[in-house]
């Protein structure tokens, strides 16, 4: 079916779009983000294209709505039924505090402890009923949380892991009761033990389901009503999308869907490129976001906390982020020692180069500073600041107490910033058994590009993408994910009593539940996927250790050398004494979409070596050089280029090192060999 | 200034952090002790060659561990002899720079080109190492033999094999033998996964500029504690905690600190305190030292750990009372209990001199408790061992964190749904401990009511508990939060009240009696009858305290819904 395909991201800052016309022919659009109703932002952008939305096949939507809703605790107000003595469960928490040291700190559980009620019902760790579902109590609690005013209704009982029956049962009484079907039941948002996690997870799920089901409605109407008339796809933090019809019965798991947009993006681009093992190194304004991408597939974990005490434990593309932005402010502590981040200056007042007010130096006065971008490009901003002044304002408050000159300053702010990215790339790669060095750096954002050599530098990485459009790599993850649904069942047996036929008839039941659940949402995919994976561990152990298997009929000593493998290639520890025990299975269920080509976005210019469009000196380890500048629209496929120099789009600066060779590939994306430097 | 250049000293800083937090990582990930791998109970460290000073320590690190690794690190230096690379010391003698002796200590001689270049240590808390009572925390041990096997620096690993003659002497002799294999091995591959980080770091930065950027970083820690402490303004605090009791013996203990501050040095002095005790109320020297160290360390949070952050802080050797116990004194309640009293006075003494940074008193107690018995339906022994949280203090910003660790732990809860698949006991309730927390302008948080019900067999429980007695201290003017409290319940029918409240030992139980525990909430902050009352009728809303408390404790008349405005200001004219 021909037809434009629209991938629209909404970032903190800006509402970003890209469309893939029925002709090829790609078209961006970058507009404000309208915070109150990002709806607005998403309509303004697809206007700025000047489609006819009559002509879409499909819209893909990354939202921050429900992520945004929790961080600004902007949320429905759920009640919760629970089981007698345990509706303080999700207001003690694990027993912790928000840091190590200080006895300071705040928690407000989602749920107040008033609409908290308790429920006579209990079942044991064997899944068998100690005291039966009172249903009677169900419906009391049902109406009482009704008249206090509460939209979103969590059922969340000890054990539904194992036994789901009473918060079956209560789901449906509660149902009966309940107008608007907010109805959240725990085991099917998380089949997993930890009556915590999976109890927060719920309440989440039922926090911003009215929001999202709100925002979603309204965003549909207002397309429709522009002529739309085929899918809404929504993005999940999964890294796959969701039919708008459905995606508010999970909107938990739209949370974090932005990152996982952008490393979406970095796994098809890289398996395009020929290079389907990658770091992703996403640097933006406040925070730098890194992931690990191996055969293609991004690495998924259920352990994501979004803040202190706030666990929402189903599966994510695994993302680790750090406070280093370009924003993030640099300072010298009391000790003498140069500190970079985690404070930033945000968007307001910015870096001094911004002319906001800003009068502490960030990373990107830094670059600024050693001519990695461009003064006029900036400067342009406001008139008040100079470039003089940046470099005056590092020199007193970073040179002077350092005994370093501005340039060295400077140099040093970029530098330490540097160690701390490259600790959060260790951290996702060398920290959990890979070697960075056998992977391709994925760098995007607005200011990945301008670190993204030197930090592969640092790390030994040999090869550097990136994308034709850095600024933009989250909407074009929406236009090339999948549609994909997860499904973890909790079984805690040790391998050796495993009924295979049971782990079969699990895995099976996982794989129809997602044919099922792709089929219900009516979406267009030209076939099903799955990915397998096994959360083992050791008998006695409390973490767990995921391990791919290779589908519902895994054989027993398959499961145990897997495990004992994957065991080994993390901690380095042989533990034949002990006995496995098989805790989760996981199935993924991703239906493939037929896929716009983003090839559409590279540069159209012929290969070769293009001209420089001018020469600035720039600050390099060794000095400063007189450095080539280029245009990115000039390198078209094969377009091949030596550092140093600096390649400057509307979107982001890439920094090419001396040393380094950078070549354009066909998808687009500039591919910099790193080489040893000079 | 040095001539290390600014950027390589901050990069080898977060280098040597890495390897630290790596190590953390490693171990509790692969432990199987849920007191390892759920709770934290243990630190990884990199200590100096000549004298274990520490170097740096991971962010994961339990806090009572933060002195006592660097104390324990430097006895088996002094121990040491014919290092090779791949040994490994195992060490658990409390005397010898230690805790309890549930706290295993590994150092591992790092070499460098074949020189020997730091240690690399950690500590991990096993759940049981014999002793009297499942699980190590006796409350009537005389001394230290009845408390389980200590062990002398020995060398575990040889060159990188285990000498299974030490360890079959080690699996002789504590319970639940089988599991410990694999967290040995998890404590061991840690150092391992150590020393392959260190290594890459001395590869990419050098020697010579490592051991430089060691050098300095210590002198500027040192520095910015001194920046620190020159905010106190100079002058002589006092402050006093008390321990319910040594368990043996039905007195309080005392602490008595009185800390002297003068220019950028702080001079702290126990002497005053009670003389050592019969019971395992005892500290060691260790731990004592340690305890100062981390209650500075959370009024200063923001300053860098290693050795030079605690030069300025002199503490007199307190001989002669419970806080330097000597070979065989008891000592279980030492690193759990006694610590935190300590950290109490130090925070009692110091609030009035930084009442801005300080808080009134934490809960404070680990709340030890250990169930042992054997489950017919398996036929195994079991040991369950929980600890568990309290309410933290108000303070200047805010009302106290409800079930925070305890003052020298950052440790998780055990998820309830992990306890009953492994343990023939239910969790019947765990909930918020009402009306504890104490009054104040800011109140205090909660501590947790739970109770556990024997399913199956008979067991023994033993307590390690405090705050029985007295609750935590208000501070400011504010009220002293609510005490510790266990009831056996057999029967049906309330039973027993342990006599010395917060510490007991060998309570046997049978199926179907409950064990109610009710934990500390934290102290108040100022005067209560100033907190607002739209704060107080919303405490009464959820519950946390009744209307007649609100009364009591706030002076705010609540009606109906709403506050009485017209009746608080009468009543809190009184």
């Amino acid at each position: 079916m021909a037809g434009h395909i629209i991938g629209v991201d909404v970032g903190g800052t800006f509402t970003d779009l890209v469309l893939i016309g029925a002709d090829g022919v790609a078209r961006v659009a970058k507009v404000p983000t309208t915070p109150d109703n990002q709806a607005f932002g998403v309509l303004a952008a697809i206007a700025e294209t000047g489609v006819d939305l009559a002509q879409v096949r499909t819209i893909v939507h990354g939202t921050t709505a429900t992520t945004n809703a929790l961080l600004e605790r902007k949320l429905a107000r759920v009640g919760l039924i629970t089981t007698r003595g345990f509706r303080d469960v999700l207001e003690l928490g694990r027993r912790t505090r928000p840091n190590a040291y200080g006895l300071k700190g705040q928690f407000v559980p989602l749920i107040p402890r008033e609409l908290r009620l308790e429920v006579d019902e209990r079942m044991d760790a064997e899944g068998d009923v100690l005291v039966p579902l009172d249903e009677d109590d169900v419906r009391t609690a049902c109406r009482f949380l009704l008249e206090r005013g509460c939209e979103a209704l969590v059922i969340h009982f000890l054990h539904a892991y194992r036994n789901p029956a009473h918060e079956r049962r209560a789901a449906e009484i509660a149902l009966e009761i309940w107008p608007n079907g907010f109805v959240t039941m725990g085991h099917a948002i998380l089949s997993e033990y930890r009556e915590y996690e999976r109890g927060v997870t719920a309440a989440v799920n039922a926090a911003v389901q009215p929001v999202l089901h709100r925002y979603i409605g309204r965003l549909s109407a207002e397309l429709a009503g522009r002529g739309y008339g085929h899918d809404l796809l929504v993005m999940q933090g999964n890294g796959g999308t969701v039919a708008a019809g459905i995606v508010a019965e999970h909107a938990v798991n739209t949370v974090m869907s932005g990152p996982a947009s952008g490393v979406m993006a970095a796994a098809h681009a890289g398996a395009r490129g020929g290079f389907p093992d990658l770091l992703t190194y996403d640097m933006g304004g406040t925070s730098c976001d890194v992931g690990l991408i191996r055969g293609g597939i991004a690495q998924v974990s259920s352990e994501l906390e979004l803040e202190y005490a706030m666990p929402i434990h189903v599966p994510m593309v695994d993302v680790h982020t750090i406070g280093a932005g370009g924003g993030s402010i640099a300072r010298v502590d009391e000790a003498g020692m140069l500190q970079v981040g985690p404070e930033s200056a945000g968007a307001r007042p910015g870096p001094i180069c911004y002319g906001r007010g800003g009068e502490r130096p960030t990373i990107t006065d830094a670059n600024l500073a050693l001519g990695r971008l461009n003064p006029d490009a900036l400067l342009a901003v406001d008139n008040r600041v100079t470039l003089d002044h940046v470099r005056a304002v590092i020199g007193e408050t970073i040179g002077a107490p350092l005994g370093l000159d501005t340039d060295a300053a400077a140099a040093a702010i970029v530098q330490v910033a540097n160690a701390r990215m490259a600790g959060a790339l260790r951290m996702v790669s060398l920290a959990r058994g890979h070697d960075p060095r056998d992977f391709a750096l994925f760098a995007f954002g607005g200011a990945g590009p301008l670190h993204a050599v030197a930090l592969a530098r640092e790390l030994g990485i040999p090869k550097v993408l990136i994308p034709a459009r850095p600024g933009i790599t989250n909407a074009i993850g929406c236009v090339v994910a999948d549609v994909r649904h997860d499904y973890v069942n909790t079984v805690n047996t040790r391998v050796g009593d495993l009924d295979m036929d049971e782990v079969r008839r699990i895995v099976e039941a996982q794989m129809e539940e997602g044919r099922a659940t792709i089929a219900r949402e009516g979406v267009e995919v030209t076939d099903i996927r799955h990915v397998f994976e096994a959360d083992m561990q050791f008998q006695g152990q409390s973490h767990i250790l995921t391990v791919p298997i290779p589908g519902p009929l895994v054989t027993r000593d398959e499961l145990r050398a897997l495990f004992a493998r994957a065991y080994w290639d993390r901690f380095a520890v042989d533990l034949p004494e002990i006995r496995p025990v098989l805790v989760n299975l996981h199935t993924a269920a991703i239906g493939r979409r037929a896929h716009a080509d983003i090839g559409a976005l590279a540069a159209s210019g012929a290969g070769g070596t293009p001209v420089p469009v001018a020469t600035r000196r720039v600050w390099f380890t060794a000095g400063w050089r007189d450095t080539p500048i280029y245009r990115r629209a000039d390198f078209g496929p094969g377009t091949r280029i030596a550092g140093p120099a600096i390649v400057e789009q509307m979107d982001t600066t890439s920094v090419i090192e001396p040393g380094c060779t950078a070549q354009a590939d066909a998808m687009g994306n500039l591919v910099v060999d790193v080489g040893r430097g000079e | 200034m040095t001539d290390i250049d600014p950027v390589t000293l901050a990069v080898v800083q977060s280098g040597l952090q890495q390897v630290c937090n790596e190590m953390d990582l490693a171990f509790v990930r692969a432990a199987f002790s849920p007191v390892i791998s759920e709770t934290l109970d243990r630190s990884d460290g990199i200590y100096h060659r000549d004298d274990g000073a520490l170097i740096a320590q991971g962010d994961l690190g339990l806090p009572v561990f933060v002195g006592t690794m660097q104390f324990g690190t430097a006895e088996v230096i002094k121990r040491a002899k014919d290092l090779k690379p791949g040994d490994v010391y195992i060490v658990n003698d409390p005397y010898l720079g230690g805790t309890h002796l549930m706290d295993v200590r590994f150092a591992r001689p790092f070499f460098y080109k074949g020189e020997l270049f730091a240690w690399l240590a950690n500590t991990g808390h096993w759940p049981d190492t014999g002793g009297m009572v499942p699980g190590g925390f006796s409350a009537k041990a005389t001394e230290v033999e009845q408390e389980g096997l200590r062990l002398p620096p020995v060398k575990l690993f040889k060159q990188g094999v285990m000498d299974e003659e030490i360890l079959s002497i080690i699996l002789s002799n504590i319970r639940i033998a089988d599991q410990r294999i694999g967290d040995i091995k998890a404590q061991a591959a840690a150092l391992v996964v150590g020393e392959r980080r260190f290594t890459a770091l001395l590869d990419r930065y050098g020697r010579d500029t490592v051991e430089a950027c060691i050098v300095e970083l210590r002198a500027r820690a040192e520095q910015q504690m001194r920046a620190r402490i020159a905010t106190i303004p100079d002058g002589s605090y006092h402050g006093v905690a008390w321990v319910d009791s040594d368990g043996v013996v039905d007195a309080p203990l005392k602490i008595d600190m009185k800390i002297a501050k003068s220019g950028t040095d702080l001079h702290f002095d126990m002497s005053g305190s009670s003389p050592p005790c019969q019971g395992p109320m005892n500290s060691v020297i260790a731990t004592t030292r340690s305890s100062v160290y981390l209650a500075i360390k959370h009024i200063f949070p923001e300053v860098p750990i290693n050795a030079g952050t605690f030069a300025p802080l002199h503490i007199a050797d307190p001989d002669g009372t419970f806080l330097y116990a000597k070979y065989p004194r008891p000592v279980s309640g030492c690193a759990a209990e006694v610590s935190q009293r300590i950290a109490e006075a130090v925070f009692a003494a110091l609030t009035p001199a930084l009442p801005d940074r300080l808080f009134a008193a934490p809960a404070g107690t680990s709340g030890n408790f250990a169930l042992g018995g054997s489950d017919p339906k398996t036929g195994r022994g079991y040991v369950l061992y929980l600890i568990s949280g309290g309410g933290y203090g108000g303070y200047e910003d805010g009302d106290g964190l409800s079930n925070g660790c305890s003052t020298i732990g950052i440790s998780k809860t055990t998820p309830i749904e992990v306890i009953e698949q492994r343990y023939p006991i239910l969790i019947e309730r765990y909930s918020l401990h009402e009306g504890s927390g104490g009054a104040g302008e800011k109140r205090g948080g909660f501590g947790v009511n739970y109770t556990v019900s024997i399913r199956r067999g008979d067991a023994r429980a033993s307590f390690v508990m405090d705050h029985g007695r007295t609750g935590p201290q208000g501070a400011m003017g504010g009220k002293d939060g609510g005490v510790n409290r266990v009831m056996v319940e057999r029967r049906g029918e309330p039973d027993f009240i342990p006599p010395h409240l917060s510490k007991d030992q060998g309570i046997v139980v049978c199926e179907g009696d409950r064990i109610h525990v009710s934990t500390p909430g934290g102290g108040g902050y100022g005067n209560p009858m100033l907190r607002d009352p739209g704060a107080v009728l919303r405490d009464v809303a959820a519950g946390y305290y009744t209307a007649a408390q609100a009364a009591g404790k706030f002076g705010v008349v609540i009606a109906g819904d709403a506050v009485d405005t017209a009746a608080t200001a009468k009543l809190r004219r009184g």
